[in-house]
């Protein structure tokens, strides 16, 4: 048991946060150790690692005390590994949160609604012990209007707010927080979805303070209705401490063109729309000009722009406009611009800087050649389908594949859909690009062999974790024998994410998976045939790991039992979405996942806790 | 043989021989582990098939048989969330193996049978127990020595293990694919990239549907109410543009309630008796710029624009409110002749 505990502190991922008691309390020290507690505080002060911290609270209680006094950001992996209160009631003095909920599947709607992962008891619990609070990240996390009130009314001294993939709030709470929060530096909505009523919304860009605010990075790409624009050209104007501006798709190009004169110093910028609105815009822009050659000077004054993103209905006669800034681009998001290989191949031959490309399948393997060829720094690349549907046209392949890797040798991170791939191509990806870091491959006809040789994808993904020493995150697809997780088991020994889908023969796949990845954090699973005799082979690692996640496989009730039983520690969910009248034994979806906090009180109705 | 086979099992270091269950159905589907020592997780006793590598003469071949019988009862391989779906693919196990292996192939309960009872043979075969053999229907002796070695080497690559174990990258292209069952949450991508084909983009909703898959499309529900206000007449009303399907119609409706407030609004007096109904004037030319009112519209994006332009359903999805202006007060300046927002084709 003891073991068990320090491992958990011990990853740098791990759930928990390592808020573990080990029974700090009773009588305070004697005054010699009080004095070297405090000299010990100012030594680590300095250590920011939260690795590092953990493995120094471990070393005594004076250090242990020493350590909780002196964290200032907290990371919580997962929302139900520990309680709010317990967290709290270590760490005393944090100033930054971090806080992640629901398992990533929830993004591709396979967890259900209500299924949990609620702020708020965290930020009533935060509300009271951080008064200086500053700063708050979620991720997954369901989030209500009162929350974000809450939270507006809790810290005085509240800066930065990111939240990721959160759902349950509104323009109501965003209007709270602009309103309240005086100090308020980031506001970035990522890929949220907001309960917004058309009819209800609210006009939260008007309630920022009507003084020079001091915000760095407004970030709203993701709301659904249209804001204010005469407020928002206004809120710019008096931020002249903006540098990330991530607009929503309301907003026009000739609206855009007003807001990046206001904002010069501009590094990052969501584009929105970037397509012309109605003629009738044209009237209201003083200088009567929506044409490409003011935005290309207005681009060409924005010397200090690296990220561009947006154009989410582009207009393809403004695209040249970004000319001027092409060359020092480090991030250019074109994942929402149907752009073919003609419309790309003039711009990305400029990007010679750029180091993150997000694009859509329709620039072809030929658009890819043409990234290949120029961007000789890029570091990560993500290839998105524009139709994702198993059957649609494959619009990317193995030949663009080959030609990154020939071309992007210093390629860390790729995630790739498309419809037909070859073990070659794969394996030849692993010889150019050492560096990957992260390799998400996803196929998307399911069980779909090597086009060339009808093969399994096997050798491909064996190649992989074979020649990539640095692997840490990997995502499989196409059809896959038991023959590539034993791959993956022996030789992908730093892999911390794995994702499985539509792959593998027998348990022993998982089998193998459990028992060689060694630094195994976080695995999901689904419609794969692994059934109740492979969850014993991970009985010595699940206290590691952050979660397993295994939906549509061969699991019985059984078997998850047994290891709910063996381990204490481990939580193990059993979401059951349809009336399982014809077969109780049978586990659709299993979520576990190892918490100090024991199971939890809020789960829904659909989810029993073994 | 079987020494073999217990060699390579025992290669991975476990020394526990694993079970293939070749059971095509999700439920049954289990790996039974009797190894030394080892545990049994298995599902429920009656559902299961037992396929045991063990030394011959095992008590438990009835047991086998019975539960063979009972499990060839079910039929569909499916996994996941839809129904069992029959597809009628060829039987030809290489195809089978080829693609989804347990998802489509499913033909008809006593193929299934049949198949077990192949499948089963080829691992009893590792018993050298050769009875099993003789039930076979169709010579498949190459197919058995392929799933030997299947089983045999658990890390060798090849058979599915649906009913054909074809070993040995016999994976072969036919590429005949049925339409496949769109599966929740397949391919993995968040809902707001879905549909981006540019073929309409309607209400904000649909780009940002919630985490699960159904989208609120308000829209379709229930009506559309949009205000209407006209130049002069200081209380506006409202319509359902859902309600009709084309300009003209809204453009009657537009002259039905207005016609009478603006009689009363020029002749206060009059107004509300029905003593000169052909003097009302009928509000007409509102399209087209003819008549002495003009129709505008506001959009989602807060600009005004001239009624008519898009397709009615275009229309329909970007409208927020409704003006009837005086052409005469119309300037150029203030619309555009013709909107620049891409359409749809």
């Amino acid at each position: 048991m003891r073991e068990e505990r320090s491992d958990m502190s011990e990853d740098e991922d791990g759930g928990g946060g390592s808020a573990k008691s080990r029974g700090g309390g009773g009588a305070p020290p004697p005054f010699s150790d009080q004095v070297l507690e405090i000299v010990l505080e100012n030594v680590l002060q300095f250590l920011s690692s939260r690795r590092d911290r953990n493995a120094a609270s471990l070393v005594c209680r004076s250090w242990y005390r020493a350590e909780a006094q002196t964290r200032r950001e907290l990371f919580i992996g997962n929302c139900y590994a520990v309680s709010p209160r317990r967290a709290t009631e270590r760490f005393r003095r944090i100033r930054a949160v971090v806080l992640k909920g629901k398992p990533r599947f929830a993004d591709f709607g396979l967890v259900p609604i209500n299924w949990g992962a609620h702020f708020h008891p965290w930020v009533s619990a935060m509300a009271a012990a951080y008064p200086w609070l500053e700063k708050l990240c979620l991720k997954r996390m369901s989030v209500a209007d009162g929350d974000l009130s809450l939270l507006a009314h809790s810290f005085p001294n509240f800066r930065e707010l990111s939240l990721i993939c959160c759902e349950g709030f509104s323009t109501a709470g965003l209007a709270v927080i602009a309103e309240k929060c005086r100090h308020l530096r980031v506001l970035d909505l990522i890929e949220d979805y907001l309960e917004d009523d058309e009819d209800e919304m609210v006009d939260w860009i008007s309630r920022f303070p009507e003084t020079t605010t001091c915000l760095e990075s407004l970030g709203f790409d993701c709301v659904g209705g249209a804001v204010n624009f005469e407020a928002l050209e206004a809120l710019v104007t008096r931020s002249p401490a903006l540098r990330r501006l991530r607009v929503n798709h309301h907003v026009s190009v000739e609206q855009l063109h007003r807001l990046m004169a206001r904002a010069p110093q501009l590094t990052h910028l969501g584009t929105g729309s970037f397509g012309s609105a109605a003629a009738a815009a044209a009237a209201a822009i003083p200088q009567g000009g929506n044409n490409v050659v003011d935005l290309v000077s207005t681009f060409a004054a924005s010397k200090s722009l690296v990220c561009l993103s947006g154009f989410r209905d582009m207009a393809p006669q403004y695209l040249p406009a970004i000319y001027p800034v092409c060359a020092s681009l480090t991030s250019l998001n074109f994942s929402f611009a149907e752009i073919s290989a003609e419309e790309l191949i003039p711009v990305i031959r400029h990007c010679h800087s750029l180091q993150i490309f997000w694009v859509l399948d329709t620039v072809r393997d030929e658009g890819l050649q043409a990234v290949a060829a120029t961007c000789k720094d890029l570091r990560e690349l993500r290839v998105f389908p524009l139709d994702a549907t198993e059957d649609s046209e494959g619009s990317v392949s193995d030949v663009g594949l080959i030609a990154i890797s020939e071309g992007c040798r210093k390629l860390r991170s790729i995630l790739y859909f498309c419809q037909q791939m070859t073990n070659v191509a794969v394996v030849t990806m692993s010889k150019n690009c050492q560096d990957l870091v992260v390799f998400r491959l996803c196929i998307m006809g399911r069980r779909r062999p090597d086009h060339v040789t009808g093969e399994p994808m096997d050798e491909g993904f064996g190649a992989i974790v074979m020649n990539c020493k640095k692997l840490r995150r990997l995502a499989v697809s196409g059809l896959l024998t038991d023959k590539a997780f034993a791959y993956i088991g022996k030789y992908g020994k730093l892999v911390r994410t794995l994702s499985v889908a539509f792959a593998g023969n027998t348990d022993l796949a998982l089998m193998y998976v459990l028992e060689g990845c060694t630094k195994l954090q976080k695995l999901e699973i689904r419609d794969s045939p692994f059934g109740d005799s492979a969850l014993p082979a991970g009985l010595h690692h699940y206290y590691n790991m952050r979660f397993l996640w295994m939906s549509s496989c061969k699991l019985s009730v059984r078997g998850c039992m047994e290891v709910a039983q063996r381990l204490p520690h481990l939580v193990v969910e059993v979401i059951r979405e349809r009336d399982e009248d014809d077969d109780h034994e049978a586990v659709e979806k299993l979520y576990m996942y190892r918490s100090l906090a024991g199971p939890r009180n809020d789960a829904p109705p659909f989810v029993e806790i073994l | 043989m079987q020494k073999r086979v217990m060699e390579e099992d025992f290669r991975k270091g476990e020394g526990r021989p694993q079970l293939l269950d070749l059971i095509p159905n999700e439920r049954d589907w289990m790996v039974k582990d009797v190894g030394v020592g080892g545990k049994c997780f298995g599902v429920s006793e009656e559902k299961k098939l037992e396929l045991r590598l063990g030394l011959p003469g095992d008590e438990d071949w009835s047991s086998v048989k019975e539960k063979r019988e009972e499990h060839s009862i079910e039929s569909a391989l499916s996994l996941g969330h839809y129904s069992k779906v029959s597809k009628t693919i060829g039987t030809n196990p290489s195809s089978v193996g080829a693609k989804r292996g347990f998802l489509d192939t499913v033909e008809s309960k006593t193929e299934v049978f049949q198949q077990q009872q192949q499948q089963q043979p080829g691992f009893l075969q590792l018993q050298a127990k050769g009875k099993e053999l003789s039930q076979k229907t169709n010579g498949r002796a190459e197919q058995q020595s392929l799933e030997k070695k299947a089983c045999g080497s658990p890390a060798a690559h090849g058979s599915a293990a649906a009913p054909c174990g074809d070993g040995a990258g016999a994976n072969n292209s036919s590429q005949t694919r049925t339409a496949p069952t769109p599966v929740v949450g397949w391919p993995p991508i968040r809902s707001f990239r879905r549909n981006l084909a540019s073929i309409s983009k309607p209400s904000l909703e649909s780009q940002n549907g919630g985490p699960e898959t159904a989208v609120k499309f308000k829209n379709g529900r229930k009506g559309l109410f949009v205000k209407i206000n006209m130049d002069g007449i200081p209380i506006g009303r409202k319509v359902d543009l859902k309600a009709y399907d084309s300009y003209e119609k809204l453009s009657l409706v537009v002259d039905e309630l207005f016609q009478g407030l603006l009689a009363a609004q020029r002749d206060p007096l009059t107004a509300g008796t029905q003593k000169n109904p052909e003097e009302k004037q009928a509000i007409t030319g509102l399209l087209d710029g003819s008549g002495e009112y003009t129709l505008v519209y506001e959009d989602d994006e807060g600009d005004r624009m001239l009624v008519g332009d898009v397709p009615w359903d275009m229309f329909v999805s970007t409208a927020k409110r409704l003006r009837v202006l005086k052409s005469s007060e119309l300037s150029a300046s203030s619309l555009g002749a013709v909107s620049r927002k891409r359409t749809a084709t």
